[in-house]
């Protein structure tokens, strides 16, 4: 199968500091693909690169069989490539259903209707308040984004993610400050969004990374030491040694 | 809208359409030219306010848009030409032309940058209007006539040009209104509240925050060419770096939360200076310790102060 996102020898030094290092990649679609590594491995780094919030030093990313290294944010974004922060990041002054709305609104593109009302129009309104349903957020669609909980936020960047439809989804850590039943929860819905779309997922919780992921990619400082299925990954022993030897440094550091 | 903003916001323009009628029936003329200069100035901080407010761009720059409109009539009029249907459409065009260029090279930069880079920019018009001392420079240019437009708006009657100042105030509310609450202005409150976040939804930020400036630079113009009219006089005066600083003042101690804000903030601070210096040259003296205690204990401007018992009682 033609993968929908293929990364080459993608690279990122920060001053002498290697960051990514030559990484390989590939995407197909309808699949979830995890990385996972210790912290400082480079996972946030790479997603950045991927959404054009980082320029890369060296290496190539193909989405869709189009080369997107030198597109900004926004061009990315509209290809169909929506992020959810390690850090959330939502208009905290909206309430949820305007952040949902301003989300929805991103898919209709030009400006025929840039003097149309937009909170009180329903093609608008009420999408966004069926994807707050979906994400678990239903009856808080007038609670202030500032005014949510650490999770509902969370969940309420998953549905303006969504909103857009995108075709490549990242996620940065989205069980992380997570309670077990809201873990539980964002589980199954990750699960369900594969159908129609790839899933590049950054994850710690390791139960959550082996219940969700059809590939798994291990990224030791900056360098995917591993990539194969999950039982393959789990079977490793080379990534057991290193994903535990660097949690150890870590520890003792 | 809930209904005690409506109220107040009634009493104000009321007060304001009374003004007219309570000059002539007290025969103070000049009070047509004291709350004529109030609205002028209430359409200039309402344009201001669509990138500051609503947009989260501090612009220091915005006394060069009122100065381009001011020196569209003036320079015309010099050339003999008074027709308003030329001078105005001209006036606006250039400001819009002149907020492109602006706009398109500070847009691109945040904060204490962007401050700084509108506030060169006017500084740079301002200069450039301080020599041409063809038309006045800094000691100014008295007009031979006001704009005429055809025989529909005779601008010389006081009172004509009071209710036309006035008209303008109002169609510029009702646009900025309608402007915050369509998608264009979701748009830009947005950027305002995350720029990346838009970014990542696929919003081309800067070209949105561009538009922005362009439309409340060629509004805040129109405040100018009310300017040279009701003074009948044009002066490099209008494009000095106070002048910009006045209008930011009038924005926050109105309120820039919203569209009525500025209104207030440019009516209390011009009738505080009228009366206060009646009584001292150095009434910027005590504007100092009023301006603190808005920003102290009113961060929203007397505009929100006014309305916190709205927002206290439940809806």
């Amino acid at each position: 199968m033609k993968p929908i996102l293929c990364v080459r020898g993608l690279t990122k030094e920060f001053g002498g500091v290697v960051a990514n290092n030559a990484i390989d990649l590939e995407l197909v679609a309808g699949e979830i693909h995890a990385i996972i590594g210790p912290n400082g491995a480079g996972k946030t780094t790479l997603m950045a690169q991927l959404t054009g919030e980082v320029d890369p030093t060296a290496g190539t990313i193909e989405f869709d069989g189009r080369d997107i290294r030198k597109l900004s944010m926004h061009q990315r974004a509209a290809l169909g490539i929506a992020r959810c922060y390690q850090i959330t990041s939502v208009f905290m002054d909206f309430p949820s259903l305007d952040n949902v709305i301003v989300s929805v609104m991103a898919t209709q593109p030009g400006y025929r209707r840039w003097w149309k009302p937009a909170i009180s129009d329903p093609t608008l309104a009420k999408p966004a308040a069926l994807l707050l349903e979906r994400v678990g957020l239903g009856g808080r669609e007038r609670t202030v984004a500032a005014d949510l909980s650490h999770g509902e936020r969370r969940q309420l960047e998953l549905a303006m993610a969504l909103a857009t439809d995108p075709r490549l989804l990242l996620l940065d850590e989205p069980m992380a400050g997570m309670g077990p039943t809201e873990t539980k929860g964002l589980i199954q819905l990750i699960g369900e969004l594969r159908e129609n779309r790839s899933v590049l997922l950054i994850e710690h919780d390791m139960e959550a990374v082996f219940a969700l992921a059809q590939r798994i990619s291990v990224l030791v400082n900056g360098t995917v030491i591993a990539s194969g299925t999950p039982a393959a990954i789990a079977a490793d022993r080379r990534v057991q040694e290193a994903y535990l030897a660097a949690d150890e440094t870590r520890q003792h550091a | 809208m809930p209904r005690l903003r409506i109220v107040i916001i009634a009493a104000v323009l009321c007060a304001f359409a009374a003004v007219p009628i309570i000059a002539s029936a007290f025969t103070q003329p000049h009070y047509l030219t004291v709350f004529g200069r109030v609205l002028i100035f209430a359409i200039g901080a309402v344009s201001l306010n669509l990138v500051l407010g609503h947009g989260g761009l501090v612009s220091f720059g915005h006394a060069a848009f009122m100065g381009i409109g001011a020196y569209a009539v003036g320079i015309l009029n010099a050339y003999g030409i008074d027709d308003g249907w030329v001078q105005w459409p001209l006036g606006i065009t250039a400001a819009g032309v002149a907020g492109l260029a602006i706009g398109s090279i500070s847009v691109r930069l945040s904060g204490i940058y962007f401050i700084m880079i509108t506030l060169a920019f006017a500084q740079l018009l301002y200069f450039l209007a301080s020599g041409l001392t063809a038309f006045g420079g800094d000691d100014g240019m008295t007009l031979s006539s006001r704009s005429m437009f055809s025989s529909l708006i005779d601008l010389n009657n006081q009172v004509v040009i009071y209710y036309t100042i006035f008209a303008v105030l109002l169609l510029f509310l009702a646009l900025q209104h309608r402007l915050v609450n369509s998608r264009l202005g979701l748009v830009i409150a947005g950027i305002r509240s995350n720029e990346v976040r838009m970014q990542a939804l696929g919003y081309p930020t800067y070209r949105y925050k561009l538009i922005a400036f362009v439309i409340s630079a060629m509004m805040c113009s129109v405040s100018g060419l009310l300017l040279a009219n009701l003074t009948d006089f044009v002066t490099a005066q209008y494009l000095t770096w106070g002048r910009s600083g006045e209008l930011l003042i009038m924005v926050l101690l109105g309120g820039m939360a919203s569209t009525f804000g500025p209104v207030v903030g440019a009516t209390a601070l011009l009738l505080f200076e009228e009366v206060a210096s009646a009584y001292t040259d150095h009434w910027q003296l005590f504007l100092g310790p009023l301006l603190l205690l808005v920003v102290i204990y009113a961060q929203d401007g007397i505009w929100g102060w006014l309305l916190a018992y709205e927002k206290r009682r439940p809806r």
